[in-house]
């Protein structure tokens, strides 16, 4: 494990979450408290059903908690309103999903341009940026290639440099390499690494894969919506 | 742009689901502004209908003659400024089972039965032609361009009501001032039947089909129907006065049932417009949730959401509905081409255009609500989820 460094980036504090189906409520997370400093890349471990991508998703802002607070910079972002939630998340978080959630209609440029539709950069601006992201993750020669003209690890590294290239604080990722063979999840481990190291990026990710979590420097283990 | 963009990469997606959709709307919106059009030129004859007329017809039945002699009373009536007469001549223009060969035949006061239709355009030398040969008559020029009648040429026609061989020689050809006027008619001398009415059936001698009454003011008709009526209250021959208008109504009453019919299926159809888009727009949605719930994860707001579904919907409809709108002017000249003597006056109308633009702008809202509303109350965690 890597050490933690500077103040908390992320705050989760007494919270638990639970679904309702029909009448009947079914516990997910219990009482959990974690606090990620800055710079720090966490796994989240787990069986399947323990709750982590709940967590993750909570951490994200994407759904919310039955009971506690998720601090992210200093915000509560449970105290957030849809639509203000929609923007804080557009401004500082990341998103790489296991199944990439790439457009297939959309070229890797226009994929990895869309965070970016949503703030006043000019149309040269954007360009900018996302040829920049996509040279980082080494697919400068990729950005007129649909989704399905791509390989599963090019997809992810078109989700990843769309996920960077609004240069967001924090960048969440649910089983990044849970859809790629042996080699492409080493590269796709490879560049969360450097952008952890290189660009200071905080990662919490979400794995069932013990050597992708040999990359991050804590890792955390949930049992049953607790922390283990 | 973007939301535009994209709108219109999602509908080409599916292309072949896609093009059966906005067929099935085009075909849709063609029969709806087709059964419309049908329905209008049914109606065309109240449409066209003067403000300043009045008919004055047997009391129990049209097609029960009046006499000739009622014309100098009712033109005397106060706020009459000019009365004619007409009558159905009916006959048979060469194959009776051909449709095409059934156009209206006329008898008409011709001293004056023109001046009361201003409507029909016919130059001062033609009319006058007409005026002075005993068999003369004056067609319209759609008729007579459908069956090739020129000025000079001899019209047969074998009798039915009034039995015979007949022969007119087309001395006029008048034109429509107006889109809706009727240029399929057939007009002839009244004092002509008459004299060879009075020669095979003197019985039948000096009896007309119909009074046409002009009147000074439009806002005196119900004093001066009321007046006429009164007059022949206690005759042997009494009549009912109407405007033109009620009296064109009276015809297409008639056939009421087939009307509401027709207008029935219209409104049936625009169920199925909206059933058609809506299952497409239904099932793009629903493949797509996962796609909507990573734009929210993004950060794009439920209006961005609203705009995509609503946007796939607006534009399959907007298309569907201009090719339908497109498709429906050449059936109406078919059916135009097929009927002309039945259906005089066929024009696409502009509040059926607007009417079908509307079903078509609504359905596409209309179909695109449910989905859009439900995506909008997706969770987006469960939307990353849902497998499409």
């Amino acid at each position: 494990m890597g050490e933690s460094i500077g103040r908390p980036m992320v705050e989760v504090r007494n919270v638990s979450k639970s679904y309702h189906r029909d009448s009947i409520e079914i516990p997910v997370l219990q009482q959990i408290n974690i606090a990620v400093p800055e710079g720090e890349f966490l796994a989240l471990m787990g069986p399947s059903g323990s709750g982590k991508t709940t967590l993750l998703n909570l951490i994200a802002g994407i759904d919310r908690p039955t009971s506690g607070e998720v601090i992210v910079q200093g915000t509560n972002i449970g105290q957030l309103n849809e639509s203000a939630l929609a923007r804080w998340r557009a401004s500082h978080i990341g998103f790489v999903f296991q199944f990439y959630n790439l457009l297939p209609v959309l070229t890797a440029f226009d994929n990895v341009e869309l965070p970016l539709l949503l703030t006043n950069l000019s149309k040269s601006e954007r360009r900018n940026r996302v040829e920049l992201a996509l040279k980082l993750v080494g697919l400068a020669d990729r950005m007129a290639h649909y989704p399905k003209q791509l390989s599963g690890g090019q997809e992810q590294r078109v989700a990843i440099a769309r996920a960077i290239v609004t240069d967001p604080t924090l960048l969440v990722a649910d089983e990044p390499t849970g859809d790629l063979d042996k080699v492409s999840a080493g590269e796709i481990m490879d560049l969360l690494d450097r952008l952890n190291k290189e660009f200071r990026k905080t990662i919490v990710m979400v794995t069932h894969d013990p050597r992708a979590a040999e990359k991050a420097h804590t890792v955390t283990h949930l049992e049953k919506g607790e922390l283990a | 742009m973007f939301v535009l963009n994209l709108v219109l990469k999602n509908t080409l997606r599916h292309k072949l689901r896609t093009l059966l959709t906005i067929f099935g709307i085009a075909i849709a919106v063609a029969a709806f502004g087709f059964i419309r059009t049908i329905v209008t030129a049914w109606s065309a004859g109240v449409e066209a209908s003067a403000q300043n007329r009045m008919i004055t017809r047997h009391a129990v039945s049209f097609i029960l003659p009046l006499p000739y002699s009622y014309l100098d009373r009712i033109a005397n009536v106060p706020g009459v400024s000019a009365a004619s007469f007409a009558n159905w001549f009916g006959g048979v223009y060469k194959d009776a089972a051909d449709f095409k060969n059934f156009f209206p035949r006329i008898a008409v006061e011709s001293d004056t039965y023109f001046d009361l239709y201003p409507e029909f355009i016919i130059s001062p030398d033609q009319l006058a032609l007409f005026k002075a040969e005993r068999n003369a008559c004056i067609v319209g020029a759609k008729l007579a361009a459908e069956q090739g009648f020129a000025l000079g040429d001899v019209i047969p026609i074998e009798g039915d009501i009034f039995p015979g061989r007949w022969e007119f020689t087309v001395r006029g050809i008048y034109r429509g001032r107006d889109r809706t006027t009727d240029e399929t008619q057939m007009f002839f001398h009244w004092k002509y039947l008459n004299e060879r009415i009075r020669e095979m059936q003197p019985a039948r001698e000096g009896m007309v089909g119909w009074y046409v009454i002009q009147v000074d003011r439009p806002d005196d008709m119900p004093r001066v129907g009321g007046e006429i009526d009164g007059m022949f209250e206690n005759s042997r021959a009494r009549t009912k006065t109407e405007t033109e208008r009620e009296f064109q109504q009276s015809f297409v009453s008639m056939s009421s049932s087939i009307i509401t019919s027709l207008k029935a299926a219209s409104y049936l159809i625009v169920g199925i417009i909206l059933l058609v888009l809506a299952n497409t727009i239904v099932m793009s949605a629903r493949e797509r949730m996962r796609e909507y719930a990573v734009l929210k994860t993004i950060g794009f707001s439920g209006i961005h959401i609203v705009g995509l579904i609503g946007g796939e919907s607006m534009v399959i409809a907007i298309l569907g509905g201009a090719i339908g709108l497109a498709l429906t002017f050449p059936a109406a000249g078919a059916l135009a081409a097929a009927f002309p003597t039945f259906f005089p006056i066929v024009n696409v109308e502009p509040l059926t255009i607007i009417i079908a633009a509307g079903v078509s702008l609504a359905a596409g809202l209309v179909a695109a609500m449910f989905p859009a509303m439900r995506a909008l109350r997706m969770n987006t965690a469960d939307g990353l989820r849902s497998v499409g």
